[in-house]
């Protein structure tokens, strides 16, 4: 399969918003509803930390519909360059939930992964999963970069 | 409604009841009038619009009158359940019925004419900005839950009925400048009317924590939390469907015109 640089971009654009969405969606079905780790709201929160709390959650919404519409859009002119959406999908995800776990959980101090436990290994866990993300992410967008080089390479 | 000890305002108490149980029979009995009507010139008007009606119409009816309306006075989270169908919930339905759009078929075409020109004005152009709804919405809220207004309006039955009167139509506006269902003269990019409802939905989840964290002059912690949490998720439900709709209309518009731009091309 063989696209252009614009339908690359739609491939890139709606897969990081797609990670955006999943992690924070992932955040709030998982940690807030059925685990029951994570506090709706801390008493330790900043002002900043609410402000940015809620326009991230409200971005996640718009993102996450908006870019299934996009991948609906991509399939249609059968144009999806799996490798590249997965990719852009991991390195969104990836950074939401880094910015997540450092910013916002640890500067703003908007609520904790979960309460009464030893939280530094939870947060260990959290951010070094967000950069597996990130890498994993990365590399899979160049090799789609790559792919796509040598396919334009044989032609 | 409330109870009042003097005489004065039970007259005006009584006949704001009435009139609160006569409107929705009114607006439902019009919009159904105007659909048979218009139905045998036109062709027929969809189905799912006069459910979108009837379904606006009791939901903004629900929070005036009726054992929710009753409790919104003593507990907060009836208060925000009431807040949520009145400026939120009804909005979304009756924007989804095209009332404008009946209104213009309906009416003789020198009346339509007239209407349009309205629509087509400087006034009309402002209350269909979605940056002004949306600080008309929003802000009204802030103004609601972090100044004593709330407790205001709890006293005095006039400010009750002016800030319902505002929720609901501040709620309407809103939804009607960022769908575009109805005709609308000077419309905004897809990008401009996402970036305001992303803007609306964060204002919103942060007031629904802020009250969470503080609750509103004379209501308990535990109702302020409840409500705050009621307001959160409910808020996020009706976002939801306003940005499905929206981006709905955005990539079958988009499709369109890629199509058109193949035909051309061929």
């Amino acid at each position: 399969m063989e696209i252009n640089k614009q339908d690359a971009s739609s491939n890139f654009r709606s897969g990081i918003l797609f990670g955006l969405g999943l992690v924070a969606f992932i955040d709030e079905a998982v940690f807030h509803q059925l685990l029951h780790w994570h506090h709706f709201y801390d008493k330790s929160t900043t002002d900043i930390g609410l402000v940015s709390d809620g326009l991230f959650h409200a971005f996640s919404w718009f993102a996450t519909v908006a870019s299934l519409f996009m991948l609906a859009d991509i399939r249609k002119r059968k144009v999806w360059d799996r490798k590249r959406w997965i990719g852009a999908m991991m390195l969104g995800g990836g950074t939401f939930q880094l910015y997540d776990g450092i910013i916002q959980h640890k500067l703003m101090k908007l609520h904790q992964i979960r309460y009464n436990v030893e939280i530094i290994y939870y947060d260990i866990v959290w951010n070094v999963l967000a950069a597996f993300m990130i890498l994993n992410g990365l590399n899979l967008l160049r090799k789609s970069k790559s792919a796509q080089k040598s396919k334009v390479g044989e032609a | 409604m409330h109870h009042h000890s003097d005489g004065n305002s039970t007259i005006i108490g009584s006949f704001a009841e009435m009139i609160i149980y006569v409107v929705p029979l009114i607006a439902i009995g019009l919009y159904l009038w105007a659909v048979y009507m218009t139905n045998k010139k036109y062709k027929k008007w969809p189905v799912s619009r006069v459910f979108f009606w009837i379904g606006g119409v009791c939901s903004a009816a629900l929070a005036m009158v009726g054992p929710i309306a009753e409790m919104a006075h003593s507990n907060f989270q009836a208060h925000m359940l009431a807040h949520l169908l009145l400026g939120m919930l009804a909005p979304l339905l009756l924007v989804l019925s095209a009332p404008v759009t009946l209104l213009l078929r309906t009416v003789p075409v020198k009346a339509g004419r007239t209407i349009s020109k309205l629509l087509r004005s400087s006034y009309g152009r402002w209350v269909t900005n979605p940056l002004n709804t949306a600080i008309l919405n929003i802000g009204g809220l802030w103004l609601l839950y972090t100044t004593d207004l709330f407790q205001m309006m709890h006293e005095s039955l006039l400010l009750y009925l002016f800030i319902h009167l505002h929720v609901f139509i501040a709620g309407y506006l809103f939804t009607l400048s960022i769908l575009y269902i109805d005709p609308v003269a000077h419309q905004k990019s897809f990008q401009f009317r996402a970036f305001i409802l992303i803007m609306a939905m964060a204002g919103h989840g942060i007031l629904s924590k802020w009250i969470y964290a503080n609750p509103p002059a004379g209501v308990k912690e535990s109702e302020a939390q409840a409500g705050g949490m009621l307001m959160y998720y409910g808020g996020d439900m009706v976002d939801l469907m306003l940005v499905i709709i929206l981006c709905y209309q955005y990539f079958k518009g988009n499709r369109r015109l890629s199509k058109k731009a193949a035909q051309v091309a061929n």
